[in-house]
């Protein structure tokens, strides 16, 4: 089980508390991981990427184990402490305006 | 007993405030999706407790919400965990323009492509719950039939010959408003920022461009076939061939289906403003917020004044009583105004001050209803029995 930890709001729209917790079937990517994210929480899709291209949206960023990822591309592994779940992937909002 | 629900949208949140008929006690709840911009919040004329809300961010982006209880509680339309949905899930953010994209121009006057950002406008349809409507940026129209959880483009309206040359206004290239024609479910008016007004009269599927008599200084021919900033129309359901306008300047009226336009700014302290109506039971009163522009885009002198012209346009008065009319310098943006269906009719506004403005008496006389909520940018009433 890898560990995600989303945004406020977007906490608020899965109607969850704290981290959740994704499963994958395949090799785990940044790309499984957020499709792995939006099959158990679908009101998530078009939040963290687009609908139809998956590109992510500019104001959201993703870290882990003190990396930023958010510039690799979807195929990407997930550094191991996030895929033996010491670590968790953090979906970020993008600190902006004033 | 009758009553009213006011739907406010703000820059943070939804509101809704709740009145009986007299409309002097009002209850607020909210903020409903606090944090988050609320551009609209429509209530369905076939089941009054069907609410639809456009939430949005520029950070993570649309969301759709609905409301099947009057907005006590609220749902993403298909965004519920599996299995335990078993329809179509995390489709109801999902605006795909349909075929090719092409371009509409840019500020600076070159192609850019079609671009979804945000839903501006939910025009439940007048017979059905399921079936909303919604006015988009990038300039579309889209239609649900299944409550908002999926949404398709009506894309005759953007592939109008005239697409390419649409170019955004300050705010945006937006479908701000939605009017239904009551008498005919296969005619329908929108209006877009920067274009124009334009009429289908075969359900969607074709569009013409209405805009004859409309004069725009600030485009090349100010009588061009598109590319006029408006910023509402307004129609009174008995009469769906008479609009009223409210243009970047100009107040315009219409009386044969947006075939002709006229002016009738008349004597207003300016002809610049967002917001126009109509009364609910008198078909040529119409209100509106006259703003100083280009740039200031407050009300003029600082005084906070509905106009209300009782002539169908033209001769216009002001109506101050309860009102700020000094050191007020909010706007009053165009989907902020609306009418109750009570007697006497009530009108309603809300200012990027956070002020919602209530009149039970047609304008007579004005009070707040809230004060210090964040920037108002819509505001509909709903009409309770």
């Amino acid at each position: 089980m890898i560990r995600v930890a989303l945004p406020a709001h977007l906490r608020t729209l899965a109607r969850v508390d704290g981290e959740v917790m994704v499963e994958l079937n395949r090799p785990p990517t940044l790309g499984a991981v957020l499709d792995a994210l939006e099959q158990s929480f679908p009101v998530l899709q078009g939040t963290i990427r687009d609908h139809v291209t998956h590109k992510r949206r500019d104001f959201v960023r993703f870290f882990a184990c003190e990396e930023d990822l958010s510039h690799e591309p979807p195929t990407v592994s997930l550094p191991p402490a996030v895929v033996n779940g010491t670590e968790p992937l953090l979906i970020i909002g993008a600190i902006a305006g004033g | 007993m009758s009553g009213v629900r006011v739907l406010v949208g703000t820059k943070k949140g939804a509101f809704i405030l709740t009145a009986d008929g007299k409309r002097k006690n009002w209850e607020v709840s909210g903020p409903h999706f606090g944090g988050w911009e609320i551009y609209h919040v429509k209530g369905s004329p076939a089941d009054p407790n069907r609410l639809y809300a456009s939430q949005s961010s520029g950070w993570f982006g649309q969301v759709l919400q609905r409301s099947d209880d009057g907005g006590k509680t609220w749902q993403v339309p298909g965004g519920e965990q599996m299995p335990e949905f078993t329809g179509r899930p995390g489709q109801s953010n999902k605006f795909v323009y349909e075929g090719e994209v092409g371009t509409h121009m840019w500020y600076d006057g070159t192609p850019h492509p079609w671009e979804f950002k945000r839903v501006w406008h939910l025009e439940p349809s007048l017979t059905d719950p399921n079936t909303v409507y919604a006015g988009v940026e990038d300039a579309a129209l889209f239609r649900s039939t299944d409550g908002a959880t999926t949404w398709h483009e009506l894309s005759g309206l953007r592939h109008h010959g005239s697409g390419s040359a649409w170019q955004p206004g300050a705010g945006g290239l937006a479908v701000h408003t939605v009017l239904l024609d009551q008498t005919n479910p296969q005619r329908m008016f929108v209006a877009i920022s920067a274009a124009g007004v334009f009429r289908t009269e075969d359900g969607a599927q074709t569009w013409r461009a209405t805009n004859q008599g409309l004069r725009s200084q600030f485009i090349p021919d100010p009588t061009a076939e598109v590319g006029h900033c408006v910023h509402r129309i307004a129609m009174h359901r008995s009469r769906p061939q008479v609009l009223f306008m409210q243009k970047h300047w100009d107040v315009m009226r219409t009386d044969d289906g947006a075939e002709s336009w006229r002016e009738i700014s008349g004597n207003l302290p300016t002809d610049f403003g967002f917001v126009i109506d109509v009364h609910a039971h008198e078909p040529e009163t119409v209100y509106v917020v006259p703003i100083k522009s280009d740039s200031e885009h407050y009300p003029p002198d600082g005084a906070l004044r509905v106009y209300r012209s009782r002539t169908g346009g033209n001769e216009w008065q002001p109506l101050t009583n309860g009102l700020p009319q000094r050191d007020c310098y909010v706007n009053v943006l165009r989907d902020a105004m609306s009418i109750d269906a009570l007697d006497p009719c009530g009108v309603y506004f809300g200012t990027t001050g956070g002020q919602v403005y209530g009149s039970p008496d047609g304008g007579d006389s004005w009070s707040p209803i809230v004060r210090d909520l964040p920037a108002v940018l819509s505001v509909e009433v709903q009409t309770l029995s």
